[in-house]
């Protein structure tokens, strides 16, 4: 894949509401000392009167973009993934949540990819405590493409939305015509013999894994599932009957995650053997992006190993 | 403030309490204590401070209000009630099971409500999120918020102290209520939150001490807010208060932080607001 172009989704996401603010003037920007990393700056060079720099306090700034949605306008709030689910969360629960306020989150630094800097940084629960707040539409950006549709799309949507986006440049899959809705799953790749359901920057991996699997003869289906909360129900059961077999992808702890929102639905409706890949129970550490991908199975090779085996245990 | 405007509001403010009795005594719990220490500041923002339409609740001009110590709702639904934005007969369903009276305010099943609160420290936050929109948008609308001195242990409270210096937020007003207790006994020992003049003076803000139970000492310290306009400096108020306030035996007392008057005590309270009411009206 070296001819394609690859681009972090933090770029994206900056990009994207730099666009969106052109657009849209009750569109507010926040972010709590992080703006050349989060790529909210980008937007702060374009609009300096709608960007409220709210200094290292996570927990404030989410309780004021709780308040600012109050007086009509639609505020983005950004941190690292660890800071602003994980440090904010009682706040996002409590006063954007519990209020169904019109609050956008978008985290950067999602996943173990964040690399170097470490676990202190490497949040890989977000989906787990976002999805568990009631009313809380929750996503993970695939692409560059996808960001741009999935921040417009959240700008329009009235309530809280939590969109997870990533340090490390991905490869661009999507066309730009590429069409977009929250809560329905994109088929990337159609396939017979087993499933791969995953979001983030994961869904190139399998879009590779799916390849390697052709080769060996095994048909792979590639589902990119950006909308955790609300899943999309009726797509997984498909390719639950379809195929018979799935595994789910993403750069989160198998626990809480997009592995567990399937597995609870399967369960219930269509019992099906499931392999979840993510982060086991367990830290991440320091190191290169894709290094650290690697060790945790994150890859290609790793995902078309375990699909062969779920294929062959049947 | 003429004579009769402020009996006026010392009337209102007996039926705030009464509000405030009657909701607990329906509910069987809730938080009398710190809302009768309040009852006061309630009475004078929304009868003569704050511009409020209690017929049209959510008129996008008009002045915000956020409970930061949420617990003391039956304080803000009893003055809301007072003014009309509900009926009075609805309080004591404070807490029940088909209420919209929930046990922390509402925004949403409450009328007037304008931020959901209840979790310490965040309302004040919400608060200057507001006070933030309306500088943003040009807007002349003023926010009030009330937090606890129990509250000022939250560090999201010093973050939000920041953050509303720092954006210059003239347009902020924070009341503190520094009745001296909370719910694991006096606010000194549980966790000393002294001196509270010069941490908010030390952050940027304004700060005026007065007794909360003094309707010329707020008259002047709204003043002086409205006179802090395009100053740059959020106001705070001080006021010190008596937990319990008007009920002799809840007066000072932390047991009445978290707890419901019974049968007997509930008429008891009530005759004695009743005495305060008649006395009042003797000079009308």
């Amino acid at each position: 894949m070296s001819e394609v172009k690859k681009i972090a989704t933090r770029d994206s996401y900056g990009r994207a509401l730099k666009e969106l603010g052109e657009n849209h003037e009750d569109v507010v920007v926040l972010d709590a000392d992080l703006g050349n990393a989060t790529k909210t700056l980008i937007f702060q060079k374009a609009f300096p009167e709608r960007y409220f720099e709210c200094g290292i306090a996570e927990a404030n700034m989410v309780t004021v973009a709780a308040g600012l949605s109050t007086m009509g306008l639609v505020p983005f709030a950004s941190s690292f993934a660890m800071f602003a689910a994980g440090r904010a969360f009682e706040q996002v629960r409590n006063s954007i949540g519990y209020p169904h306020l019109n609050v956008k989150i978008g985290a950067t630094h999602g996943g173990i990819s964040v690399g170097e800097d470490g676990a202190s940084h490497q949040c890989c629960e977000d989906f787990a405590l976002m999805r568990s707040i009631p009313g809380m539409t929750v996503m993970c950006a695939s692409d560059d493409v996808e960001v741009k549709a999935m921040v417009k799309a959240a700008y329009e949507l009235d309530g809280p939305v939590y969109m997870r986006f990533s340090r490390f440049a991905t490869p661009v899959y999507h066309a730009e015509d590429y069409s977009f809705e929250i809560g329905k799953g994109e088929t990337v790749v159609d396939g017979s013999d087993i499933a791969i359901i995953a979001n983030g920057i994961l869904v190139p991996e399998a879009i590779e894994a799916a390849k390697l699997l052709r080769a060996d003869g095994i048909s792979a289906r590639v589902i990119n599932m950006h909308t955790i909360k609300p899943l999309d129900d009726e797509l997984v059961l498909k390719a639950a009957a379809e195929c018979g077999r799935i595994i789910t992808l993403e750069e989160h702890s198998i626990i809480g995650g997009l592995g567990e929102a399937v597995c609870s639905l399967l369960s219930e409706k269509l019992p099906t053997l499931v392999k979840r890949i993510g982060i086991d129970d367990r830290f991440g550490h320091s190191g290169p992006a894709g290094v650290l991908l690697k060790e945790f199975g994150l890859c290609a090779d790793n995902i078309s190993a375990q699909a062969k085996r779920l294929v062959e245990r049947q | 403030m003429t004579i009769d405007e402020k009996k006026e509001l010392q009337l209102h403010a007996v039926a705030v309490r009464e509000g405030i009795l009657t909701s607990a005594h329906g509910a069987g719990a809730g938080h009398p204590g710190g809302s009768l220490s309040a009852a006061d500041m309630f009475t004078y923002l929304y009868f003569r401070e704050m511009r409020v339409d209690s017929k049209n609740p959510k008129n996008p001009n008009r002045d915000r209000f956020v409970l930061s110590k949420g617990h003391t709702a039956p304080g803000l639904y009893s003055v809301l009630a007072e003014r009309g934005f509900f009926p009075k007969e609805d309080l004591p369903t404070l807490r029940h099971i088909d209420s919209y009276l929930q046990g922390h305010p509402n925004m949403h099943t409450v009328p007037g409500v304008d931020m959901s609160t209840g979790s310490l420290g965040q309302g004040i936050s919400a608060a200057a999120g507001m006070a933030k929109g309306a500088k943003y948008l040009g807007s002349d609308i003023n926010t009030y918020t009330v937090l606890g001195d129990g509250e000022l242990a939250e560090g999201q409270v010093w973050e939000a102290a920041m953050f509303a210096a720092h954006y210059k937020l003239d347009n902020f007003c924070i009341i503190v209520d520094l009745n001296g207790l909370q719910i694991s006994g006096e606010t000194e020992k549980v966790m000393n939150t002294k001196p509270v003049d010069e941490k908010f003076a030390s952050f940027g803000c304004d700060v005026v001490e007065i007794d909360g139970h003094n309707f010329d000492d707020m008259e002047s310290a709204f003043e002086r807010f409205h006179e802090n306009h395009g100053s740059g400096k959020p106001t705070v108020i001080l006021m010190h208060t008596v937990k319990g306030k008007g009920v002799s035996y809840m007066e000072n007392n932390v047991e009445w932080h978290g707890k419901a008057p019974n049968d007997e005590e509930y008429e008891r309270g009530m005759a004695e607001l009743a005495a305060i009411r008649a006395e009042l009206e003797v000079g009308v």
